[in-house]
């Protein structure tokens, strides 16, 4: 199969997707780590004021770093305060749009749903395209043709990728899927996933978004700076370099068309600063298994499960230096997959290590094996 | 028609928990409320036939495992994306320390 034809598969319309309906990747069961049901309800318990302590944190600082910003604008010292608020805004918004979407980062429901629309906007996702996305994620992690949120691709698409550190690619496509939206159509791609009953609000909050953004321009041009700009919209793009780099590490280079999140997902260690803009999502492994742990009790639950598990990697540049090769990789070859090793406490690997595509071998060879 | 299965004991079920409720090919779900209610739905999240059984029940409110999708599982009501389709419930009655459930309710 040639390179084009094979990113062709990612495509939800494609053969692929239905070749995955077919043997029974879509939907299906995926291993999940032996946790005692009383364990996992104290892990799964919820609570308002870790969410509510990181929520004052960073909102405080953005608006802090913007204000600052602001009043020094025109100096150098107005950079690092835009730095910081385009990471805020451009970067850490993201894991609390993720987080939110799950609706665990709150024990109060409605909180969960206020930060969600603001973390939506930020990261410029229409919040029910993204949330039915999100869910389809989750169902078929990695599996060619049924999920959208496949970053590496293989081979992967590196200019995309690399424009992507300063939201070149993410941006103009969100914009123009805005002005799709607003004019009360989806994409073929998200009629796949969205269910008609939720169209309507996805046309709604795309005109509500327009209209702020052109005021933003209008207030820009109006006063003949481009601070307005600088503070809505601008930092999803220089402030996206981080999330892109923290979402990288979450499947890149791993297997495909598998049903065991050991094999597709990566647990990295972080550091204090990143865990709290990323909000602990570096236990990937760990949330993909429990969707329903909310982002505080992660590293409890990486203690509970980390002896059924691949070992962690120790820092984001130990998880780069197996990504960038197996990537540069894939770019030759994109049957090549990281395998990781379980520690021997482990429950063997679920099913194939990697799945096959329609075009490359018959449906036969790629049957799903019960663990 | 009534059909009434005896689901468990009342005590083998905490407060603001769920139990799993197996009848045959049926799966059910058995809730103990906060006000030490019991209730009862079908056992599968109507979004992709999760088991509820394994999800967090609070606030009269039932998570489900998989995608977080929530109904409120007093009246079975679906509470917004990914689940749009409400459960099914059925009616409990507790007699002598058990929990009962009309399977045909």
């Amino acid at each position: 199969m040639s390179h084009r034809a094979r990113l062709g598969q990612y495509r939800l319309t494609s053969p692929a997707g239905r070749f995955a309906v077919d043997v029974g990747l879509a939907g299906a069961e995926w291993y999940r780590s032996d946790v005692p049901r009383k364990r996992l309800k104290e892990l799964m318990g919820r609570s308002d004021m870790p969410a509510l302590r990181d929520c004052v944190l960073w909102l405080g600082l953005a608006g802090g770093a913007a204000a600052g910003g602001v009043a020094l604008w025109g100096r150098w010292w107005a950079a690092p305060c835009f730095f910081a608020y385009g990471v805020l805004y451009g970067s850490a918004s993201d894991s609390r749009w993720h987080e939110t979407g799950h609706g665990t980062a709150f024990k109060t429901r409605w909180m969960d749903r206020v930060v969600y629309q603001l973390a939506s906007f930020c990261m410029m996702r229409d919040p029910t395209v993204w949330r039915w996305q999100h869910t389809r994620h989750h169902s078929d992690t990695l599996i060619v043709g049924r999920d959208a949120e496949i970053t590496a691709m293989r081979p992967a698409r590196l200019a995309r990728i690399v424009l992507n550190l300063l939201g070149l690619v993410d941006v103009p496509v969100a914009l123009r899927l805005m002005a799709v939206h607003a004019s009360g159509r989806l994409t073929a791609e998200e009629q796949t996933f969205v269910p008609p009953e939720q169209r309507r609000s996805v046309y709604r909050t795309s005109r509500v978004w327009l209209v702020i953004y052109a005021a933003t321009v209008a207030a820009a041009a109006a006063s003949g700076s481009w601070v307005p700009l600088v503070l809505v919209g601008g930092p999803r793009l220089y402030g996206a370099s981080l999330f892109v780099l923290y979402g990288l590490t979450q499947h890149a280079g791993l297997g495909e068309n598998v049903l065991d999140h050991r094999l597709n997902t990566r647990t990295v260690k972080m550091n204090a600063v990143n865990r709290f803009l990323y909000l602990n999502m570096n236990y990937h492994t760990e949330h993909h298994m429990f969707p329903m742990v909310p982002y505080h009790r992660l590293p409890a639950l990486h203690e509970q499960v980390k002896d059924d598990l691949p070992a962690p990697y120790p820092s984001m540049w130990a998880a780069y230096k197996e990504i960038v090769p197996a990537i540069l990789r894939q770019l030759r070859d994109p049957t090549y997959f990281v395998k990781r090793e379980l520690p021997s406490t482990a429950t063997p690997y679920r099913g194939p290590l990697d799945g096959l595509l329609p075009a490359a071998e018959p449906v036969e060879r790629m049957s799903v094996q019960p663990g | 028609m009534s059909q009434w299965i005896r689901a468990c004991a009342v005590d083998s079920i905490d407060v603001e928990d769920v139990a799993p409720l197996v009848v045959g090919e049926r799966h059910l779900a058995v809730y103990h409320s906060e006000e030490g209610e019991y209730y009862a739905t079908d056992g599968h999240c109507t979004h992709e036939r999760a088991l509820l059984c394994e999800g967090l029940a609070m606030d009269g409110v039932i998570e489900c495992p998989r995608h977080n999708g929530q109904f409120d599982y007093r009246s079975g009501r679906a509470l917004g994306a990914p689940v749009l389709v409400d459960l099914r419930t059925y009616p409990v009655s507790v007699r002598d320390g058990y929990v009962y459930v009309d399977i045909d309710g």
